[in-house]
């Protein structure tokens, strides 16, 4: 099976888009691309996930979540973790991308427009407060481990940026 | 039990242990928010990857031991990490030193530990690369920084280098375990690293105008269990809690 790709199965889906990262409520498992699969197998739903940051807290949370809803649909569950393929934030979807945006974290770019950004000081990332592209990165590291602090010179407003991994 | 394979793993994993906590202590303590958050996410990073490497060790050894058991409940002598990892933050510009000098073979050993045979090990050799990457950006970073600064904070981190150059040789020393695994194509051979390690650190230093240390004696001992002072007032912090209240949980 080819875990780059999701398999999961249609009856799941509305049960999994329920639960979301803790520390970024707007943005649900699905979208966030860390189910690899979710299949009933004689009557138990095996569940793969793959953590984002190796020590990321909220994995822990995202897995008791999913059981959690599992069962609140009369599911029984068994949740795994595995590390291969790494996640990437190119998983992301396109509606987990607006959704960080609407929350005022800046979603991540192509890997080499994300590396021109940390490493040269290129101004890529646009505000999410007022779109302006005139940004400056203020640390690498920010309030969690996926990302990165900015700074708008514009409207001077301070934001997060969700950096590629 | 697979002992090498085991012991290979707790080499592997001791490093980001001791290090992680020696991150751990800045949190509150960093000179500014920034440099603060940074230094923790990084300690957040090494102890997230510490366990996947114990859980696996953990599955290997077949008992009822735990990642927990294996992080918490050793003894001094049991620890594997290299002697670079357990030296103190006395400054800023050590901690930059220690991780910088750190980072940058971390970054070429898990290259290297992603062709491993052992698919566990590749996996998370794969996974932790793309954090580490973030890490040696952020320490050459300052390391160029506080060189290429004011005069104090070339002083600092000057010294900083000089002073923990002595621990960068056993990085690539081989253990028994080390070499039985590399026979087996699941380890890495660290004194293939050693050159280019060298070359790109000295690259970095020369950007950051800081002196080559010329010194050509090493430390040692880390890898076998013998360390430096250091590590056992880190280990009384780490383990304190589980010593007190065995079996405690959060």
């Amino acid at each position: 099976m080819n875990k780059t790709q999701q398999h999961i199965d249609p009856i799941l889906i509305p049960i999994l888009e329920q639960v979301s990262d803790p520390e970024i409520p707007v943005l649900s498992i699905m979208d966030m691309g860390v189910v690899r699969s979710a299949l009933i197998i004689n009557g138990v739903v095996e569940v793969e996930i793959t953590p984002t940051y190796s020590g990321c807290p909220a994995m822990d949370v995202i897995g008791d979540d999913i059981e959690k809803a599992l069962k609140n649909a009369s599911y029984d569950s068994r949740i795994d973790l595995i590390l291969h393929p790494a996640w990437t934030t190119d998983w992301i979807t396109p509606i987990g991308r607006k959704a960080l945006e609407d929350y005022g974290i800046a979603a991540p770019l192509e890997a080499d427009a994300d590396k021109e950004v940390l490493l040269n000081g290129k101004r890529l990332i646009k505000c999410t407060n007022c779109r302006s592209q005139n940004t400056k990165l203020v640390s690498q590291f920010g309030s969690t481990a996926c990302k990165a602090l900015f700074k708008c010179e514009d409207c001077q407003e301070p934001f997060d940026y969700f950096k590629c991994l | 039990m697979k002992e090498n394979l085991y012991n290979y793993i707790l080499g592997i994993a001791d490093n980001s242990l001791i290090l992680g906590q020696r991150m751990g202590e800045l949190c509150g303590h960093g000179p500014s928010l920034e440099t603060d958050i940074a230094c923790t996410n990084i300690s957040l990073d090494l102890l997230g990857q510490v366990r996947s490497y114990f859980q696996y060790a953990a599955k290997i050894a077949g008992d009822d031991r735990t990642e927990d058991d294996i992080a918490m409940l050793r003894k001094e002598r049991d620890y594997k990490n290299v002697l670079l990892v357990e030296q103190p933050n006395l400054n800023f510009a050590h901690t930059i030193g220690r991780q910088f000098l750190f980072d940058v073979y971390h970054l070429a050993f898990l290259a290297e530990l992603q062709k491993s045979t052992d698919l566990t090990l590749s996996a998370i050799a794969n996974k932790c690369i793309k954090e580490v990457s973030y890490h040696e950006r952020f320490s050459s970073d300052w390391v160029k920084r506080l060189g290429d600064g004011t005069s104090e904070s070339k002083e600092k981190i000057q010294e900083a280098i000089n002073d923990l150059w002595t621990y960068t040789d056993e990085l690539f020393h081989q253990t028994k375990a080390d070499k039985a695994m590399v026979l087996e194509s699941v380890g890495v051979d660290v004194t293939k690293l050693k050159n280019d390690y060298y070359k790109r650190v000295k690259d970095l230093l020369e950007e950051a105008t800081l002196q080559i240390p010329d010194s050509k004696w090493f430390q040692k001992g880390g890898k076998e269990g013998i360390h430096t002072e250091h590590l056992g007032y880190l280990l009384t912090d780490l383990q304190y809690m589980q010593r007190t209240y065995p079996n405690m949980e959060w």
